[in-house]
C-alpha cells in the first residue's frame, strides 16, 4: 500500500488532480450547508458582475440567481451522475466482458456482436435519442449514461479475461475442483483490476461531460441546477456577460482535467512496469 | 592478447535492493579467441557484470568503482553515441529467450539488414546479400526462405540461430552470449554450442558464456568464472575448476548437476495399473479452413498408451513440440482429449464432465513449470493451499490446518501463510506449488517440466523433496521433462515421445543406457558435459 501512494505521488499532475478533486467533493457535500437557499431563488438584480457585490462574489446571472451557490450545487450533480453512471456501465460492462472472455467461443460471439450494436452508434445521439424516450430526470439521465458508456468496459476486461484464461495458477484453480464463478471471481478479475480502475476513472469525466452536454441542450433533468444548464442558459447573453458561461465552463474543465490526472496517476501507480524500466 | 579487462568493478544497486552490489571487485581478462564461461545461480550478478561492458545497465543501477578496458579504451568513460558505435560493431550479444529479443513484426532478412543500417555498412542489395550469408553460416536450412519469414515461423532453435546471426553480421570481437540455451531441449542446445565453437574457432571471436549448467561449461569453456551474490569466487581454466574446485559453492553446484546414474531397480511386481492410457489422440487446428488460409492440423498427440503402477515415477521425455505437454494436460483435462480412453480405477474420466468430472479430478493433480505463474499474484498462500480443499467440502478450519501440515511437509514455515507469492524465491514458490497440488490428497501427481525453471542446486532440491513425497506419501507421478539428466534421476520407467508418438518405453536404466531407437540416442548424445562427467568419474575411482 505504502508503494502505491509513492508510485502515484511520483506523478505531480496526479497529485494535483487529487487535490483539485477533492474540493470539488468537499463543495458538493458542503453546497447544501454553505448555500441553503435553493440555486433557483432570484436574491438580485440580474447580470450582476463578479465581485460587485458582497456575499455574491461571482455575481448573478440572468434571472437575479446567485452563480456560485449554482456551481456549488451543480458540482454535487456533476459528481453523482458521473460517479453513479459509472458504477452502473462497470456493473453492466464487466460480467459482460468477463463472460465473452472466460467462456469464448459463441459466448464470446454473441455478447461481443450485442456490444458492438451499441458501439457503432455514436453514444451522444444515442443518449439524446434515450431520453428523448424517457422523461428527463436525474434517474434517466444516469441510465442514458450508462448505457451509452458500458461497452468500452466489456471489450477491456473481455481482453483482460482472455490473456489471464490461459495462465497456469487459473488451470491450476479449475484443477483445484473451483467452478467458473468462483475462479472470474476469485483468480480473474482481482487480476484485471489495474486497467479497470484506470478506465474507471477517465469514464467518471466522461460521464460529467456527457451530462453537461444533455444539460446544455436542455435534455437534462429541469428541476436540478447543474454546470451544463448553467452555460446552455447564458449562450443567449454570451457577448454581454460572457462570465456566466465561462465560470461553469472552467468548473466543468477543471474537474475533468483533475479526473484524467488521477487516471493518469493511478496507471502509474497500478501498472508500474509499464512506465519505469525497471522495479 | 588481451582483448578486453576488467578490473575492481563494482556494480551498485539502488537503496532498497536486497544487497548493495550486483557485483563486486569483478576481475577478468579475455583474450581474443577465448570462451570464458561466467556460472552462477539466478541473481548472483552474473548477467549485470556482462551487460556493464555492453554499457546496458539497467535505470538505477551503475557502475561504482572499477574499469573496463576494451582495447586500449575505457568503456565506463565512454559517452552513450561511441557506445552505440561499440555495441553490435565490435561487441555484440546474444539473449536467452529469443522470440521476445527478435521484433515479432518484422522480417527475418530486414532485422539483420537493419544491423548493417544502424551501423551505416553496405548498401541495400548487398545487406541482402551479406544476410543471406550469415543465415547459411548459422546453419539454417534454406536462407533464401527464412530470409523472408516472420520469428513466429522459426523453431526455437532457429531464432536463436538468428540471433546469432545478427550478433555475428560486423563481426564483432567479443560475443556476449547470456544463456542463449536455457530455453532450448537439449538436442537443439547442443547444436547451438557446436555452432558457437564452430564460429570461434573460425572467426578468431571471444565469447563470454553466461549459464547456470556446469554440463555446458565443460563442453565449451576455456575459461570458468564462478560467481555467488556478485562475487567470483573461483576463476581459472575450465579443467582446473571443474575437476578439482576449491570453493564450497563451487563443489555445491558441481555436485548438484543431474547425472545419469543408473538407479536401484525396482522389484517388478504384477498388480493391477493405477491409470491406464489407451490410444490417447489429440488434434490441434488453426486457422478455419473455409475463407481465409488453409487449415493447419497438428497431431499433437496420436495414439498413445502406457500403464502408471501405484507407486511409480513415469518419466515422459521429448523435444518441444513432441506432445509430452499435451498427454499431461489430456490427462488432467485441461484439454479435451479427440479420442482414446484414460481410466482411473477401472472408470473412463477421458470423456466425463461436470459432477462426475469434479469427482475424479482431485486423484489427479498437476505441479507446473513456471514457478512465477502458476502461482496467483494476488491470492495469500493460505487461500492458494484451502481453495481446493474447501471446494471440496472442507472445513475452513480444517483446511487451514491441514495447509500448515502441507506446508512442513515441503519444507516451508508456517508463517508462509500469510504472505504472497511474490514475498518468494522461485523454489519456494515450487514448493508452494507442490503442497497446492498435495492438498487434495491426490494418487496421482503430473509434474509438467517442474523443475526446468529452477537453477541446478535448487533443482536438486526440489527434486530430493519430490522423490522423499513419493516415498512417504506412496503416490504415482507422472514426470514430464526435456531434460534426460532429471527423469534418470527421478524416473523408474521413461517413454520417449517423438511427433506425438511413442517411439521407446521402458525401465530408466534400459532406456538411458542401452536405447533401442536411433532418437534416444540422438537425445543422449546431446546431452551437455558427458566428457567431463567421464572423466569425473575417472577421477574419482583414481
Amino acid at each position: 500500500m505504502k508503494s502505491f501512494w509513492t508510485r502515484f505521488s511520483y506523478n505531480r499532475g496526479a497529485v494535483i488532480g487529487l487535490v483539485i478533486l477533492t474540493l470539488v467533493i468537499a463543495t458538493a457535500i458542503l453546497a447544501p450547508f454553505l448555500f441553503p437557499q435553493s440555486p433557483w431563488k432570484m436574491v438580485q438584480r440580474p447580470f450582476l458582475p463578479p465581485f460587485t457585490q458582497d456575499g455574491l462574489p461571482l455575481g448573478t446571472d440572468a434571472l437575479g440567481r446567485n452563480v456560485l451557490s449554482g456551481l456549488a450545487h451543480g458540482a454535487y450533480v456533476s459528481l453523482l451522475v458521473g460517479l453513479v453512471s459509472t458504477i452502473v456501465a462497470l456493473a453492466i460492462g464487466v460480467p459482460v466482458g468477463a463472460a465473452a472472455g472466460y467462456f469464448a467461443g459463441r459466448t464470446d460471439d454473441a455478447l461481443m456482436r450485442f456490444t458492438e450494436f451499441f458501439q457503432t452508434i455514436p453514444s451522444f445521439a444515442l443518449a439524446i435519442v434515450l431520453l428523448a424516450i424517457f422523461q428527463p430526470s436525474l434517474t434517466f439521465v444516469i441510465i442514458a449514461i450508462s448505457i451509452v458508456s458500458w461497452p468500452p468496459v466489456a471489450r477491456l476486461v473481455r481482453g483482460e479475461v482472455l490473456s489471464l484464461r490461459t495462465r497456469e495458477f487459473v488451470e491450476a484453480a479449475s484443477l483445484s475442483g473451483l467452478g467458473n464463478l468462483q475462479i472470474i471471481l476469485r483468480h480473474i478479475l482481482p487480476n484485471a483490476l489495474p486497467p479497470i480502475i484506470v478506465l474507471a476513472s477517465l469514464m467518471v469525466a466522461q460521464a460529467i461531460l456527457l451530462e453537461s452536454s444533455l444539460s446544455f441542450l436542455g435534455l437534462g433533468d429541469p428541476n436540478i441546477m447543474s454546470w451544463g444548464y448553467m452555460i446552455g442558459a447564458a449562450r443567449t447573453v454570451i457577448r454581454t456577460a460572457w462570465w456566466l458561461s465561462f465560470l461553469p465552463g472552467m468548473a466543468i474543465l477543471l474537474t475533468v482535467l483533475a479526473l484524467n490526472l488521477i487516471g493518469e496517476g493511478l496507471n502509474d501507480a497500478l501498472n508500474p512496469r509499464l512506465t519505469r524500466k525497471s522495479e | 592478447m588481451t582483448l578486453l579487462s576488467i578490473r575492481d568493478l563494482s556494480i551498485a544497486l539502488p537503496l532498497g535492493a536486497d544487497r548493495l552490489y550486483a557485483a563486486k571487485n569483478i576481475n577478468f581478462d579475455l583474450a581474443s579467441g577465448e570462451i570464458l564461461c561466467i556460472v552462477g545461480e539466478s541473481g548472483s550478478g552474473k548477467s549485470m557484470s556482462a551487460n556493464a561492458v555492453m554499457g546496458l545497465l539497467p535505470q538505477g543501477v551503475e557502475p561504482d568503482s572499477g574499469s573496463i578496458t576494451f582495447d586500449g579504451q575505457s568503456i565506463l568513460d565512454l559517452s552513450e553515441n561511441e557506445l552505440l558505435k561499440l555495441r553490435g560493431s565490435r561487441i555484440s550479444m546474444i539473449f536467452q529467450e529469443p522470440l521476445s529479443a527478435l521484433n515479432p513484426l518484422m522480417r527475418v532478412g530486414a532485422q539483420i539488414s537493419e544491423v548493417f543500417e544502424a551501423h551505416g555498412a553496405l548498401t541495400g542489395a548487398e545487406r541482402r546479400a551479406r544476410a543471406l550469408k550469415l543465415l547459411d553460416e548459422v546453419g539454417i536450412p534454406d536462407p533464401e526462405a527464412a530470409i523472408r519469414a516472420y520469428p513466429f515461423q522459426l523453431s526455437g532453435g532457429q531464432r536463436q540461430r538468428v540471433m546469432i546471426a545478427m550478433a555475428l553480421a560486423l563481426e564483432p570481437d567479443i560475443l556476449i552470449a547470456d544463456e542463449p540455451t536455457t530455453a532450448l531441449d537439449v538436442t537443439t542446445q547442443a547444436q547451438i554450442l557446436a555452432l558457437i565453437e564452430d564460429l570461434r574457432k573460425k572467426r578468431g571471436m571471444a565469447v563470454i558464456f553466461i549459464t547456470h549448467d556446469f554440463g555446458v561449461v565443460a563442453d565449451i569453456a576455456d575459461r570458468v568464472i564462478v560467481m555467488k551474490k556478485g562475487e567470483i569466487v573461483e576463476a581459472g581454466r575450465a579443467p582446473d575448476v571443474l575437476l578439482n574446485p576449491q570453493h564450497p559453492y563451487t563443489r555445491a553446484l558441481i555436485d548438484a548437476i543431474p547425472r545419469l546414474t543408473k538407479t536401484e531397480p525396482v522389484e517388478e511386481v504384477e498388480r493391477a495399473p493405477l491409470l491406464k492410457v489407451e490410444g490417447l489422440q489429440k488434434t490441434f487446428s488453426t486457422g478455419s479452413g473455409t475463407l481465409f488460409g488453409k487449415r493447419r492440423v497438428v497431431k499433437a498427440v496420436q495414439d498413445v498408451s502406457f500403464d502408471l503402477y501405484a507407486g511409480e515415477t513415469i518419466g515422459i521425455v521429448g523435444e518441444s513440440g513432441s506432445g509430452k505437454s499435451t498427454v499431461g494436460r489430456c490427462l488432467v483435462r485441461l484439454l479435451h482429449p479427440d479420442g482414446g480412453r484414460v481410466l482411473m480405477d477401472g472408470v473412463d474420466i477421458a470423456h466425463m464432465s461436470g459432477a462426475e468430472l469434479h469427482a475424479q479430478r482431485r486423484k489427479l493433480q498437476m505441479i507446473f513449470q513456471d514457478p512465477f505463474s502458476s502461482l496467483n499474484p494476488r491470492a495469500r498462500v493460505s487461500r492458494i493451499l484451502t481453495e481446493g480443499m474447501i471446494a471440496y467440502g472442507m472445513p475452513d478450519k480444517e483446511a487451514k490446518a491441514k495447509a500448515r501440515e502441507l506446508l512442513e511437509l515441503v519444507g516451508l514455515d508456517e508463517t508462509a501463510m500469510k504472505r504472497f507469492p511474490h514475498e518468494f524465491s522461485g523454489g519456494q514458490r515450487q514448493r508452494i506449488g507442490i503442497a497446492r497440488a498435495l492438498a487434495l490428497e491426490p494418487a496421482i501427481i503430473i509434474a509438467d517440466e517442474a523443475v526446468s525453471a529452477l537453477d541446478v542446486s535448487i533443482q536438486a532440491q526440489v527434486l530430493d523433496l519430490l522423490a522423499e513425497l513419493k516415498e512417504r506419501l506412496h503416490l504415482s507421478m507422472l514426470f514430464i521433462t526435456h531434460d534426460l539428466r532429471v527423469a534418470a534421476r527421478i524416473c523408474d520407467r521413461i517413454i520417449v515421445m517423438q511427433k506425438g508418438q511413442i517411439v521407446e518405453a521402458g525401465p530408466v536404466n534400459k532406456v538411458l543406457h542401452d536405447p533401442d531407437t536411433a532418437y534416444t540416442s540422438s537425445l543422449l548424445e546431446a546431452i551437455p558435459g558427458q566428457d567431463y562427467e567421464r572423466s569425473l568419474a575417472a577421477a574419482n575411482k583414481g
